[in-house]
């Protein structure tokens, strides 16, 4: 018996050490994907050497239940969108929450209920630590996902005392967690922390803005490693610490450069509000902006006689399908020499990266892509800054008002092209709620219209005047 | 648990905290997205502490919670997993 645990002890360790490697080598375009592979061996290994350990004694039902799990889950990944990838890194998120929450709850229901056992302190609040984040992070998670989805307003909801609410609960929180701790066996006490702690991730959640979901979904993400390291305490397990740590840090991470990409402190994001008391005031020097509008000819006429073209694409142009036409427009600009570039800016999109996964998917190569601080200065050189289904990223506001919600968010300068063009279903504002000076700006034309009909035309347009 | 052992605990989340945060800290934009639902998927290493809490012959709630953690968590390791490597594949067909 002493060797088997021995053995499982050792098979963790090198669990470890492999998510350390796959982690690391995630990090590169080059070796990602053998990373990622890395990792799951990694995850595999520590299944299999669990299911050797002296306390699990009914492996039916546990072979059954991760059969069910797999086949679910790998049909749910096949299947989504690449669009939805938010929502589906939010839900599986809120399934690892839920997990450490069950873990956690289930070690204390054992504890509780075997008279044998004395439940010492640091026992206690190590479950309890656990239940806590694994619980924000799942109706955080749910929250988010709904948000994402469209279920719930995607507006940030605030009512009146929202923060005196959060801090009672947060209080009663710890209240509850005190009264765990001094009296074990009274499960009323461990199910109301449980109860709050739910209650504290979706009131946590709600007053976020949809705009600042790249922030969210980064810190969720976060959160949930830490809720798996927190188990590994409960359970004096380091494998689940070590790996619940990396992706803790990696979330921070994330989650900071997010912040830093929209100009906002994580704890201006996490208070909330944002875009919501704005979303009535129009563009802020109270003149109506004017647009000039364009049709598909002209943008065509326009394209046929630019020499370098910098695409700036938005969630509007993934939502519309529009990445499989704009890359037919690449090729087509490109074989009459015309140099075309990608603008990416760092949250657009739903979540981080999530731009560089849609144009990749539609065979776009990536070195097409540049950042943001790369190409900045390359707008003004740029005959045709083409802007399709993005809006608060490119809007001048954040250079230019100081009065502007957005103001001093790094964006792209696409308004210093020789000629922007937009395209654009409506006059409506982009997701943070904000109107966009950059559309009455003279050199700025909008090209009105769903955006994959729109290109699809301005094609067809191009095609013929190569043969004509 | 002693407070010994406690303290090997803090010791191994604060050094694997370093750890990440070196590693992590240079990832480019085009892999943040892959980043984090692989990172993600990692975060279902709870399954090892759902299989234990699954363990117990016996039907009783501990082991229920346990059963549930579990299905959750592997949704949450294999859905994380696979949906990392389908897009990471889109970005390794672009190279040529």
């Amino acid at each position: 018996m002493f060797e088997k645990d021995l053995l499982i002890k050792i098979a963790y360790l090198v669990a470890s050490v492999l998510f350390i490697m796959g982690i690391k080598m995630l990090g590169k375009t080059s070796t990602a994907r053998k990373g990622n592979i890395l990792s799951a061996v990694a995850m595999f290994i520590a299944v299999a050497v669990t299911l050797l350990d002296s306390q699990v004694l009914s492996l039916t039902e546990i072979l059954i239940t991760i059969l069910i799990g797999s086949i679910l889950g790998t049909i749910a990944a096949r299947r989504v969108e690449m669009t939805a990838m938010p929502e589906m890194v939010a839900i599986l998120n809120g399934f690892g929450g839920a997990s450490s929450v069950l873990v956690a709850t289930s070690e204390y229901w054992r504890m509780a209920h075997n008279s044998a056992l004395t439940m010492e302190a640091i026992m206690i609040i190590t479950v309890v630590i656990s239940v806590i984040i694994g619980a924000v992070t799942l109706t955080g998670s749910f929250v988010a996902f709904g948000k994402l989805k469209g279920i719930i307003s995607g507006r940030a909801i605030m009512f009146s005392g929202q923060h005196a609410l959060n801090a009672i609960l947060f209080l009663a929180a710890i209240a509850l967690s005190v009264m765990v701790v001094l009296e074990p066996n009274a499960e009323v006490y461990m199910i109301g922390v449980i109860v709050i702690a739910l209650l504290l991730g979706i009131l946590t959640v709600i007053p976020i803005g949809g705009a600042d979901m790249p922030v969210v979904i980064s810190l969720l993400n976060s959160y949930s490693g830490i809720a798996a390291a927190a188990t590994g305490f409960v359970l004096n397990n380091q494998v689940l610490i070590i790996a619940g740590a990396l992706v803790g840090s990696s979330g921070i991470i994330l989650t900071q450069i997010m912040c830093k990409a929209m100009n906002r402190s994580l704890a201006n994001v996490l208070l909330g509000g944002f875009g919501q008391t704005k979303a009535g005031v129009t563009n802020e020097s109270g003149e109506e902006i004017v647009v000039k509008e364009v049709g598909v000819e002209e943008t065509a006429m326009l394209f046929d006689s630019a020499s370098s073209v910098i695409i700036v694409p938005g969630y509007g142009m993934a939502v519309a399908q529009a990445q499989h036409i704009v890359r037919e427009l690449t090729e087509i600009l490109e074989k009459r020499g015309t140099t075309v570039k990608f603008a990416i800016h760092p949250v657009a999109g739903r979540m981080p990266g999530h731009m560089n996964v849609l144009l990749a998917e539609a065979n776009i190569p990536y070195d097409k892509l540049v950042e943001m601080d790369q190409i900045n200065d390359e707008f003004a050189n740029t005959d045709i800054a083409l802007i399709i289904g993005a809006n608060d990223v490119v809007n001048p506001a954040a250079r230019t008002n100081p009065g502007s919600p957005i103001y001093g968010m790094p964006v792209l300068n696409a308004d210093k092209a020789r000629t922007v063009i937009v395209c654009k279903r409506s006059m409506n504002a982009g997701y943070a709620g904000i109107e966009n000076e950059l559309f009455g700006y003279p050199n700025c034309l909008m090209l009105f219209g769903d955006a994959k009909s729109s290109m699809t035309k301005v094609v067809s347009e191009l095609k013929e005047s190569v043969t004509a | 648990m002693n407070a010994d052992t406690l303290l090997v605990l803090l010791y191994v989340l604060v050094l694997a905290s370093f750890v990440g945060f070196e590693l992590i800290s240079k990832v480019p934009p085009t892999l943040h997205t892959p980043l984090m639902s692989g990172s993600n998927a990692i975060s279902g290493i709870t399954i090892v502490g759902a299989i234990v809490a699954s363990g117990p012959q016996d039907w009783s709630v501990a082991k229920w919670l346990g059963i549930a953690a579990l299905l959750l968590a592997t949704l949450n390791v294999v859905g994380g997993y696979v949906v990392t490597d389908r897009m990471l594949q889109m970005f390794k067909k672009k190279k040529k």
